[in-house]
């Protein structure tokens, strides 16, 4: 009824202002633009390839390397492809960025924590330890641990002593390696148990709680589990592990396991670097828990531990864990920084000493970012899930 | 005669909760286990902090000339003064210093007032100045080649010069790449989304010595024949477009900020999309994020010293060749410590200043 009444009815706009119309013809434009680029940038690629002699395709992932690796997880010799050395630092960066994040995490909890505290001197030191190390570049602070302190460190005649078993040097450090015999199995098979039966424990004693509202120690059993039944498997079946020590034999340590000093100072330097961003991050997600919780958690008459852990932490959580995803992608990506210093990584011993032997730059850089990316990803998924974990549940 | 009642005047609070003994008894000793954290700290503290400030300050060496008038138990700061010229300048000639010299009184006429009480309309044309006529002006003047100048090949450049120069370029080419990537983003045409996304994704996802290295090693593939770029812009191309992604991201964060209410509001007083943007959303969503866009300069600014590794000598790269000579004996801790001094302190005043910029502009409009 009422829209017969209604005098004009809008018209259409013309065709150069009507919005969808428009909408249309700025994708197209953008679609063939992206194209012309995409398109040019391949020619070019080719008719320089062409010409410059560089062939193309992932052939070369099968011919023979012909280079050392100082440091290598996996089985690896000169003799091997240059897939192998693919492999080799992918291992090398994992390794890294894996350690970097756990040691990270530790220090930056600890330092956040310690920032809020009631002790004056520990609030202040956590302070400028932040300010300090979160406002230097990371690769001056890779050059210093390596440079300085760790090549600083007398030869392995002179190494530093610690207790006979192991040794600091400027080659390294050397460290006892442990040898399982037969028998060590057990204990394996000791650890995997308590740990299972942890598991099933926490869960229960959760429900009983659920249920009754009692409460069952499962920190204190579950440890003791988890360490009791190794050492018991340990003397069952006679001690099985041995230790092999460092000796000094000619110009180096024999025996051990060695960290080499690129690999000590790589990581000092990321998980420094790293763990005061992190601080702060902990900081501001404690923080931002309202000071009525923890009163109410008070109130309730629960002690001081306890609403640390069940009240605090958890919506403290919620705060922490989108920022810390960023950090320890920021991690993973500057364990590449190990380039500078040699420490054989992905980028060195791939985009470094096998695109300089092949030439083959196309090939090797597209792999490269595409392990990152890959790996962006899946530590993004990861934390992803144990955010959807953590994160307020609202019904 | 009764006498009205009257109240003594307060007891003074006991000696222990009063001046240095309270404040000491509150702040590092309130509990056995804190007590035992100060000790510990306290000795740990003295321990390493008066030999280093020993070295650093008493027992270092800060006039003489040369190597031979360094001590061995104290630092020897000689060495970074004499080098200083290398350090700023990097290899750029002695005689045509003065040119980045009057570059970078330009750089600071335009910036200092910003962080001052000044009018407005001057802080509006000096950053108008500054985004558009001190980078040619500074071209002119340090890589020469108009005006009767002398031109200097880029791989003279070097030192704080050009830390400086990376920085400044990165972040002014940065930003508005970064805003537009993120209004793509947050567009409704599904195919510019798509592309902006991807674009900013990638860069995000990649380290920047990658794109450093594929600046250097595949630019030059993806270039018609013939064609040839300066190293340095090879660099500045590739700081800019990982920049540019990360800006993206914290302007997206100010624009999703911003009540559906303003974007509404906007269109029905019948403003264009542009106009919509700057007028309305832009202006609220950048001052949300100027912690955040702080955070990103600050970043990049320490991400320069990356491209030592493509062989340019910033700050860290030209200190660095220099410490491998065998005259001054062993001074990295001096050299590294003035670049990690160097950085510091424009980090740590970008932070300091930017939290003050975010209480000033604090509206109480935050929801």
């Amino acid at each position: 009824m009422q829209s017969e009444e209604l005098p004009v009815k809008p018209g259409r706009p013309k065709p150069w202002n009507d919005p969808r119309i428009r909408s249309v013809v700025f994708q197209l434009l953008a679609i063939a633009a992206v194209i012309w680029i995409g398109y040019t940038l391949f020619q070019n690629t080719v008719n320089n390839m062409a010409s410059r002699g560089i062939s193309t395709g992932f052939g070369f992932l099968d011919e023979t390397a012909g280079f050392g690796i100082i440091m290598s997880l996996i089985e690896y010799n000169e003799t091997m492809s240059y897939g192998r050395t693919f492999l080799v630092g992918l291992a090398n960066t994992m390794l890294v960025s894996g350690l970097g994040i756990l040691l990270a995490t530790i220090v930056g909890f600890i330092v956040g924590v310690a920032r809020l505290s009631s002790n004056w001197l520990v609030a202040k030191v956590s302070l400028a330890y932040i300010e300090i190390f979160r406002n230097i570049p990371l690769l001056l602070q890779i050059f210093f641990w390596y440079f300085a302190v760790l090549g600083a460190l007398p030869g392995p005649r002179q190494a530093v002593n610690v207790g006979d078993i192991a040794f600091m040097s400027n080659r390294g450090i050397v460290l006892p390696k442990p040898i399982f015999e037969p028998g060590a199995g057990l204990m394996g098979l000791g650890l995997l148990i308590a740990l299972i039966v942890t598991f099933i424990l926490a869960r229960w004693a959760k429900r009983r709680q659920a249920a009754t509202g009692q409460i069952f120690p499962v920190l204190p059993v579950g440890l003791g589990l988890i360490i009791g039944l190794p050492v018991l498997a340990y003397f069952i079946t006679g001690g099985p592990v041995s230790w092999d020590i460092p000796e000094l034999g000619g110009f180096n340590f024999r025996g051990g396991i060695t960290a080499i000093p690129e690999l000590g100072a790589l990581l000092l330097a990321l998980t420094l670097y790293t763990a005061s961003f992190i601080a702060e991050i902990v900081r501001s997600g404690i923080v931002a828990v309202s000071k009525g919780q923890t009163e109410a958690a008070a109130a309730l008459g629960l002690p001081p531990r306890r609403i640390l852990r069940l009240v605090v932490i958890p919506q403290a959580l919620r705060v922490i864990i989108p920022p810390l995803t960023s950090q320890y992608l920021n991690l993973t990506k500057n364990s590449s920084l190990a380039v500078a210093i040699g420490y054989p990584d992905l980028v060195n011993v791939f985009m470094g000493t096998t695109l300089n032997q092949t030439g083959q730059a196309v090939e090797i850089v597209a792999m490269t970012m595409a392990v990152y990316l890959l790996l962006s990803l899946s530590i993004s998924i990861l934390m992803n899930i144990y955010n959807r974990a953590v994160a307020l549940k609202e019904r | 005669m009764a006498t009205p009642h009257q109240s003594l005047p307060d007891l003074p609070p006991p000696a222990t909760q009063r001046g240095l003994l309270g404040w000491l008894r509150e702040n590092l000793f309130s509990t056995w286990y804190n007590s035992i954290l100060t000790v510990v700290i306290g000795y740990w503290l003295v321990t390493t902090l008066v030999p280093l400030i020993d070295w650093a300050f008493f027992s270092a060496v800060f006039t003489g000339e040369g190597p031979q008038s360094c001590a061995p138990e104290g630092a020897c700061w000689i060495f970074v003064y004499e080098r200083l010229g290398f350090f700023l300048y990097g290899f750029y000639p002695e005689e045509l210093r003065w040119r980045p010299d009057i570059a970078f009184l330009l750089f600071a006429i335009t910036v200092v007032p910003q962080f001052f009480p000044t009018p407005a309309v001057i802080k509006k044309w000096l950053a108008i100045f500054g985004l558009t006529g001190l980078p040619v002006a500074g071209y002119i003047l340090i890589a020469g080649g108009h005006f009767g100048l002398e031109p200097v090949a880029t791989s003279r450049w070097g030192g704080l010069m050009l830390t400086l120069i990376l920085a400044y370029v990165g972040i002014i080419a940065a930003m508005p790449i970064g805003t537009a990537l993120a209004l793509g983003r947050r567009s409704e045409m599904p195919i510019i989304r798509g592309i902006c996304v991807v674009f900013i994704e990638f860069w995000r996802a990649v380290p920047l010595i990658t794109i450093l290295f594929m600046a250097s090693v595949m630019l030059p593939l993806f270039l018609p024949e013939g064609v040839t770029f300066d190293k340095l812009l090879r660099a500045l191309v590739g700081i800019t477009l990982f920049q540019s992604a990360y800006m993206a991201e914290v302007v997206r964060g100010g624009l999703q900020a911003i009540p559906k209410g303003q974007y509404e509001a906007a269109e029905a007083l019948g403003l264009g999309y542009w106009r919509r943007m700057r007028l309305i959303i832009l202006p609220q969503a950048l001052k949300i994020v100027i912690p955040g866009i702080a955070n990103t300069v600050i970043s990049l600014f320490k991400d320069t010293t990356l491209v030592l590794i493509i062989g340019l000598f910033d700050i860290l790269g030209a200190v660095k060749s220099t410490l491998s000579d065998p005259a001054w004996g062993n001074v990295m801790a001096e050299g590294y410590l003035f670049v990690a001094f160097c950085f510091w302190v424009f980090c740590f005043g970008m932070s300091r200043y930017s939290h003050r910029l975010e209480k000033k502009l604090e509206t109480g409009h935050k929801e």
